[in-house]
């Protein structure tokens, strides 16, 4: 993973689709098809269960923004794009990991988890289960901290994003 | 009313207007053949599954109407995917609507089954996998709709059986027809916006060396008038790309025929030199364009599609307004009137003279064959060519017969010249010939086919005899894969690797009378115009007819690939 994401070489689209089968293949097919790499991908329902909303960090090197953006207007099924430049959305992302944490240390290591805004939402003997929802910034430093501990899984859902109102 | 799916789609189909689908039963289909007996619609009854989709295309080509193919699962879907693939390469209207298996089975690895909306996602403008009988209706008439309107292209409908199957409670439904779409992503853009064609006009009346650039969206838009106005009233020459033969006459003054790979040297060197390029429908595709960072370097860019993500997707235009051509152009011949018209052009006198300067030194040429020698292809074409009627259809295969043909043919008029431009589907010619009699009967159709490509599809003329359809064919056999052999007697050192076909096996003329056509062999330069003027008198069946021709010919100009369009090949003497 690329533990500097905020480069400018990545951007955020968020695609509004018809909340049907196969429109998520139609998506990333098309990235898969003409070349265009994703970075990470995020979807779910909108409050209108009859629409979906895609958010697609795409790395821009891979192709003009713009060519993606027209390829994606041109599937049926995609409602609404919006281009999202990163100064321009409230972005947020969920990050959750188990790592290796002896007894010994376990108290130490609760405080640097609070310090950092995340949670513990499972313990074991010898592991635990923290999450951190937070900026894609934020969850990069607490995975950095993590990583002095052995690892078991890390898991991110890669971002969502809205346009900043203010 | 109550009704089963099966019937609906027919009636659908019928209510779209659908005069002619063409297609072959199976399994998972069986349920919609049914009902096809009592429909007015006629059912053209293929030998493999391709030809349908070819012949299909052949029709749209030729009518401007949607073509429609019906098929079974599986392995008739797969067999379906070139034609699909091909017309959206080629942006033609087609609706085709492949067996699934029952929905229960689906995804069970059941008898016949492929995930067809999978495999045929990134080659249709759009497909849909039928899940309630209910939907048929809508989703036939959403089908035509996103088929014919906008940038036109393949639709393919995959209902599993059980919804068509009038035995099964799955295939019930209320009939109803919608009296529109709803389609709430899809609203191709028709008007150009007002303020980028006036910018286009002013770029037109301020160039000096202006050029326009036809593409097969002329033909799409049926903007071949449009196009016609447009350079008359302005003066300004035309070329017309490999999908845009016919939509401006080339026996028009200002028609400087087709530019690219194998265009003619005035052609690819007037837009090379040009100083605004005004591309109607047409793709910078890299055929036409050569090395890119070569192409046309002086030149200002006005580029008009109906397809906003073609603008700036080769090369940035200066204006790229998004719009259907036909009407485009009218707003802009409106546009360029107001601004004062053709009397605000600068002088261009300087400009047409070197264009007739090039006409006259580097016209196409080839040398006859010697007495005893075998058939030059030009020389066949020119003799098909002047006896056959201005509005005969040409359908042709890929290779160098297609490019002799685009280049020897005179194209007067729009929808003559059927071909396949963007997928290069050798096989193409004669079902697409067929499909273009059927639409078009009043009309002579010929077909101009390669050895190797009437060998991939040539059992449809078993279809054209059964049903009735007398398409003529012209094969132009060398004995060769003739396009690859010459790519390696030009840049390979004359090594041939597996491109010897034969001349005799098969005997082409006994297997077309085996096929129930008319079947001829023509040798020597003589014999030439007495075969074809006996083919154009065969009206109740197929012709075919053997033209013995000379392997050894290439086809000029020519872009080496990967060169610059300055670096045209213009004869056999300048390649090496
Ligand atoms: C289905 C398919 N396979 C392979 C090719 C590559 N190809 C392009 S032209 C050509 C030779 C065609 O031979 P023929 O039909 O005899 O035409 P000729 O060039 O000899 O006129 C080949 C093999 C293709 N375009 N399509
Ligand atoms: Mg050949």
């Amino acid at each position: 993973m690329n533990t500097n994401p905020s480069v400018v070489r990545h951007h955020i689209i968020s695609v509004l689709v018809e909340n049907k089968p196969g429109v998520l293949a139609r998506v990333s097919g098309l990235f898969a098809r003409r070349g265009y790499n994703i970075f990470s991908l995020a979807v779910a329902p909108t409050d209108d269960d009859r629409r979906s909303r895609i958010t697609i960090v795409v790395d821009v090197e891979s192709a003009p923004l713009e060519q993606i953006v027209k390829q994606l207007d041109k599937l049926i099924n995609v409602l609404e794009i919006d281009e999202l430049a990163p100064g321009d959305a409230v972005e947020r992302e969920l990050l959750l990991a188990t790592v290796e944490s002896p007894q010994a240390t376990r108290q130490t290591f609760a405080v640097q988890v609070e310090v950092a805004g995340a949670r513990i939402l499972d313990a074991g003997d010898d592991t635990v289960t923290v999450s951190l929802e937070g900026t894609p910034d934020e969850l990069d430093q607490f995975a950095l901290l993590l990583a002095t501990h052995p690892v078991v899984a890390l898991q991110r859902t890669g971002r969502v994003a809205l346009p900043k109102i203010g | 009313m109550k009704t089963n799916g099966g019937a609906a789609l027919i009636k659908a189909l019928e209510l779209e207007g659908v005069d002619v689908m063409f297609g072959l039963p199976g399994g998972a289909i069986l349920p919609v053949y049914d009902p096809i007996i009592d429909s007015p619609i006629r059912h053209i009854l293929v030998r493999h599954e391709q030809g349908a989709g070819h012949m299909a295309e052949g029709y749209a080509h030729a009518t401007g109407r949607p073509g429609v193919a019906m098929v079974t699962s599986g392995p008739a879907a797969t067999n379906i995917i070139t034609p699909l693939a091909d017309a959206y390469m080629d942006s033609i209207p087609m609706v085709v609507i492949t067996g699934q298996v029952g929905t229960a089975g689906i995804g069970t690895d059941a008898f016949q089954e492929v995930d067809t909306v999978g495999i045929t996602r990134s080659i249709t403008k759009h497909n849909e996998l039928v899940t309630r009988a209910q939907d048929i209706p809508r989703i036939v008439r959403e089908a035509f709709h996103i088929a014919t309107t906008g940038r036109p292209g393949p639709v393919l409908i995959d209902i599993p059986k059980d919804l068509v199957d009038p035995t099964n409670p799955n295939s019930a439904l209320d009939w109803y027809w919608p009296d529109s779409v709803d389609l709430p992503g899809y609203n191709p853009r028709l008007d150009g916006d007002p303020e980028l064609i006036e910018a286009a006009a002013r770029l037109i009346l301020a160039a000096e060396r202006p050029i326009l650039y036809a593409g097969g969206g002329i033909l799409k838009a049926r903007a071949a008038e449009a196009l016609l106005a447009l350079a008359e009233m302005l003066d300004i020459p035309v070329v017309t790309t490999l999908m845009a033969r016919g939509a401006m006459p080339d026996d028009h003054p200002l028609c400087l025929g087709m530019p690219g790979m194998h265009g003619n040297y005035t052609a690819v060197t007037a837009m090379q030199e040009s100083d605004l390029l005004i591309a109607l429908g047409s793709r910078f595709d890299d055929r036409v364009t050569g090395k890119l960072d070569g192409f046309a370097a002086n030149a200002k860019i006005i580029h008009v599609d109906i397809d906003p993500a073609e603008l700036g997707k080769v090369r940035r235009p200066d204006v790229g307004i998004t719009g259907d051509c036909r009407l485009v152009i009218t707003e802009m011949i409106n546009a360029l009137k107001i601004l004062g018209g053709a009397d605000k052009q600068p002088d261009r006198s300087a400009w047409k003279s070197t264009i007739s300067g090039w006409q006259e030194k580097f016209p196409l040429t080839y040398v006859q064959s010697e007495p005893g020698d075998l058939l030059k292809p030009q020389f066949v074409l020119e003799q098909l060519r002047d006896n056959t009627p201005d509005d005969c259809i040409v359908a042709s295969g890929v290779g160098q017969h297609q490019m002799w043909t685009a280049q020897y043919w005179k194209f007067n008029h729009p929808y003559t010249w059927i071909n396949s431009g963007g997928l290069g589907t050798m096989g193409f010619a004669v079902p697409a010939a067929i499909g273009a009699k059927v639409g078009r009967p009043d009309r002579m159709v010929w077909a101009v086919d390669g050895d190797g490509c009437f060998q991939m599809t040539a059992q449809e003329l078993v279809t054209a005899a059964a049903e009735r359809i007398p398409v003529k064919i012209a094969i132009l056999n060398n004995a060769y894969l003739g396009m690859v052999r010459q790519w390696q007697e030009m840049f390979y050192e004359e090594r041939y690797s597996e491109v010897y076909l034969s001349p005799d096996l098969p005997d082409y003329k006994m297997w077309a009378e085996s096929m129930g056509c008319v079947g001829m062999r023509v040798e020597s330069p003589e014999d030439v115009l007495p075969a074809i003027q006996r083919a154009n008198e065969v009206d109740d069946r197929p012709v075919v007819i053997d033209f013995r021709t000379d392997a050894r010919e290439k086809v000029f100009p020519m872009v080496p690939s990967g060169k610059s369009n300055s670096d045209i090949v213009v004869g056999p003497e300048d390649y090496r």
